[in-house]
């Protein structure tokens, strides 16, 4: 790691990318795919801590740490977006609000 | 302000707003484009941060298979964006409540703490500046950590065929070859031998 940027610049990235991911969230609460690319907004945020901080420790086992990571988040990509197409040929609608049909 | 220095900041600046418009664009397609400019300058980011060879696993992973994935289920599902936008201020304050208390706590741990010295001076993993990084990744993924990279690909297999499993359906009153039927016929079953009176023709 380059020693000017300090690791405090890498987490303040990292804490901006991982609020506006929380704030994606919330704010969207009709369209379900934003809520996965919020998803993966949170998760990149991780990944920038996990490889800033493997470059500040000198430590390579963070960047192995964020593969893994990397992994993860693309089966959960794939495996969302096949929900969310079985669930628009259901009910014809991506609206969080209308995920209500396991309502006890 | 050193050159590295101005990248960084040339990158993250691009990574926030364009993070901002992923959750606040009107178009879910332009959503799905700002976050593959996300991507890219995270690229920058994590190049900046030494890890090369993440920064261009993001850029083919992400931007390659993620993204393109995402835009296709988007223009693939027809929705009506109008309608998707309508109430969107509804959870507005709470959302932005929570995002100042979230982002509070993060700075405030982002500025405030120290590394003990014995845990900077003990890394798990040196980093060996005279090989390449993903050489580097390359020596200890297959050798040391085999059972995540293992555990990994089974994750992916699992995800490979849960969204298979769940996107296949069969529908009706469609006409498919049936091979089994069709290599079990015999002349005795397809061929129907008809005498015919000279004159008369085939009448049915």
């Amino acid at each position: 790691m380059t020693p000017d940027i300090g690791i405090t610049h890498f987490l303040t990235v990292a804490a901006i990318l991982f609020t506006i991911g929380v704030f994606g969230i919330f704010l969207n609460r009709k369209n379900v795919i934003i809520i996965l690319m919020s998803v993966e907004l949170i998760l990149l945020a991780v990944n920038i801590n996990f490889v800033a901080f493997s470059g500040h420790l000198n430590d390579l086992a963070g960047q192995v740490f964020a593969l893994l990571i990397l992994t993860v988040a693309a089966a959960e990509a794939a495996i969302g977006l096949a929900i969310l197409v079985i669930f628009y040929r259901n009910r014809n609608s991506i609206a969080i609000d209308d995920v209500n049909v396991m309502k006890g | 302000m050193t050159l590295q220095l101005f990248f960084f900041y040339l990158f993250s600046t691009i990574v926030v707003a364009s993070a901002f418009m992923v959750i606040s664009s009107r178009n879910p397609v332009h959503s799905v484009l700002f976050l593959i400019l996300t991507f890219f300058n995270a690229a920058g980011i994590f190049l900046l941060a030494g890890a090369e060879f993440l920064a261009m696993i993001l850029i083919v992973v992400y931007v390659g298979a993620v993204a393109v994935l995402f835009l296709f289920v988007v223009m693939m599902l027809d929705i009506d964006f109008a309608e998707l936008k309508k109430g969107i201020l509804q959870y507005m304050p709470i959302g932005v409540l929570v995002g100042i208390v979230l982002f509070l706590e993060l700075a405030l741990v982002a500025g405030s703490w120290i590394i003990l010295p014995e845990i900077a001076a003990g890394s798990v993993l040196p980093i060996d500046d005279t090989i390449s990084n993903t050489r580097a990744l390359g020596q200890v993924l297959y050798t040391r950590y085999v059972y995540l990279f293992l555990g990994a690909a089974m994750i992916l297999l699992v995800a490979m065929i849960g969204a298979i499993v769940l996107t296949l359906h069969h529908r009706k009153n469609v006409k498919r070859q049936n091979i089994v039927e069709q290599v079990a016929r015999t002349p005795e079953t397809a061929i129907k031998m008809v005498k015919i009176k000279s004159g008369e023709g085939l009448t049915k």
